[in-house]
């Protein structure tokens, strides 16, 4: 129950300081602690990342999607293909989908022109990808539940009933 | 131009005095609001925009949408254990203050007595002034902020027409368990009380479930039980409450509202009905998130050293202050360290020495606050 908790409070802000966990789940500051390593020596939190508005970064940054189809042969499975994509630093999303395509990626680069020579270049020539449909990210609203340019200021009555 | 002696009899709110003196100053982290940080799920909202796309701008029946108190009948009967008739038994009012006005007005006559546990919200008494009856406060604050005999006695609520609270309590965060209710249901049989139970925070239980005290023996023909969407659902701005009690005095209280107020918002009544048919898994985070935090705060004031017992409930504590004198703690608390609290004074004689916390706000404005009020003991 107390990993369950803490997970949700790591996905709400990893950021939060193991005293601030041990006051806001009634447990000690060692028992958090303890929590979070095991969770980490297990695999289950495999790192700690920022929720980045880019917009808001005076910095070009280039992110497409790209649905990927494959086909497989007796000697190659979906995880070889995904292990040898998967080492690509520039991809940073890597699923095996169900529907019109077979792998859902998420490319990231400096440029759309990087973006589209990595896929020409990388990821097209791999012999079990058939095709390859990249669609560049225009605009993101919300990211891992993060809405992003909300406004959230406070204007309730600062003091009411 | 004359006003009223029951309006005159009435003073300002002395949440309003100290409102003001918050809204003058920069930067200040409040503590003192009384309603969720959160907004109504996204489904609930969705569902009152849908029904003014549909145009739905016409009132309902008097008593609300049938299909609303069809399902708040269904609720109230999965968590509370409570069954009423959505005909003749329920009535869809503007919030519960709505509610608790119309049910004093149609059952106070003048003269007549209305026990309220001190400390209380604030409209209580006022409003029981309003219909004409005199309110008797009830001291709770050395019973952990609970109603017991004892007290009741001790002001003379055996001479009472009624009782009136509010449980899980504002300001303390106290919560009435079953076993604390027992008495007090017994002593209103004894002594012929109408019960009126405001339960708005019900959802907001920490730890233990909420136990209604119309579900005890011989109680429900003599409670109107109100509840709303306002707390649980986030839903304070789209005022709609509920009450449900025996149909001879919901009747009554219909007759004072179809005059009054007609009908509760329609817009309101859609977004009501979809919050109680789906945002169930909305509100189980908001209740895990007001936990967190209220264990945080409680903690924060163990280590400065603060007496606070341990508010099971709503989204408020009640700390004790370590000079005694409530106001003047606040004031200086606002002045020097911008952080606004209510003083317990406001909410009754037996609140003085308290401050009202409340913690329906984010964990970095908590944290920053907290920090605040220790910085300012020191």
């Amino acid at each position: 129950m107390s990993k369950r908790e803490l997970l949700e409070l790591l996905l709400e802000n990893a950021r939060y300081s193991t005293e601030d966990l041990a006051r806001m789940t009634g447990l000690d500051e060692e028992t958090v602690v303890a929590t979070i390593e095991s969770l980490e020596a297990e695999g289950v939190i495999r790192g700690y990342q920022a929720v980045v508005d880019w917009n808001e970064v005076d910095e070009e940054r280039v992110r497409a999607s790209v649905e990927l189809n494959v086909t497989l042969d007796r000697e190659t499975s979906y995880s070889d293909i995904s292990e040898r994509l998967a080492r690509f630093p520039e991809v940073k999303t890597l699923r095996l989908v169900s529907g019109d395509y077979d792998f859902e990626m998420v490319v990231e680069g400096e440029s759309m022109q990087q973006v589209s020579k990595f896929i020409s270049d990388k990821v097209a020539p791999v012999p079990e990808i058939t095709q390859t449909v990249t669609h560049y990210v225009m605009d993101t609203y919300k990211d891992r539940g993060i809405r992003m340019s909300e406004d959230d200021d406070d204007d309730r009555l600062s003091i009411s009933p | 131009m004359k006003i009223s002696e029951r309006v005159q009899q009435v003073p300002p709110s002395g949440i309003r005095r100290f409102f003001e003196l918050a809204e003058e100053m920069d930067d200040v982290i409040s503590l003192g609001v009384g309603e969720p940080d959160f907004s109504a799920p996204w489904a609930a909202r969705e569902a009152a925009i849908a029904s003014l796309e549909r145009g739905e701008t016409s009132y309902t029946a008097n008593r609300g949408k049938r299909e609303l108190r069809e399902a708040i009948g269904e609720h109230v009967d999965e968590r509370y254990d409570l069954s009423y008739d959505p005909d003749e038994e329920i009535i869809v009012t503007t919030g519960v203050s709505e509610g608790v006005d119309v049910a004093l007005r149609a059952l106070v006559d003048p003269g007549d007595t209305v026990a309220v546990p001190d400390p209380s919200y604030v409209s209580y008494a006022p409003g029981i002034t309003f219909a004409g009856g005199d309110p008797l406060p009830v001291k709770t604050s050395n019973h952990e902020f609970k109603l017991t005999v004892e007290e009741l006695q001790r002001a003379g609520a055996q001479h009472a027409d009624a009782i009136l609270f509010c449980y899980p309590n504002n300001p303390t965060g106290a919560i009435m368990t079953r076993s604390d209710l027992e008495p007090i249901a017994e002593f209103a049989r004894e002594h012929d009380l109408t019960v009126l139970s405001d339960e708005i925070y019900a959802e907001l239980t920490y730890g233990r479930e909420h136990t209604s005290i119309a579900t005890l023996p011989g109680m429900r023909e003599r409670t109107i039980v109100f509840n709303g969407f306002s707390k649980a659902y986030a839903m304070t701005g789209l005022r709609l409450g509920y009450a449900m009690g025996p149909p001879e005095a919901i009747g009554a209280m219909n007759r004072i509202h179809q005059y009054g107020m007609l009908s509760a918002p329609t817009t309101a009544q859609h977004a009501a009905l979809e919050a109680l048919e789906s945002c169930d898994d909305e509100v189980e985070e908001m209740v895990a998130q007001y936990n967190r935090r209220r264990n945080f705060v409680l903690s924060r004031f163990e280590e400065m050293g603060i007496d606070c017992f341990e508010a099971e409930g709503a989204f408020y504590v009640f700390p004790e202050v370590p000079s005694g004198d409530a106001e003047a703690f606040a004031e200086g608390l606002l002045e020097e360290q911008q952080v606004a609290a209510v003083p317990g004074n406001v909410f009754g004689e037996d609140g003085k020495g308290h401050l009202r916390v409340s913690y329906a706000t984010g964990l970095d404005d908590l944290k920053t606050a907290m920090a605040r009020i220790e910085a300012y003991i020191d």
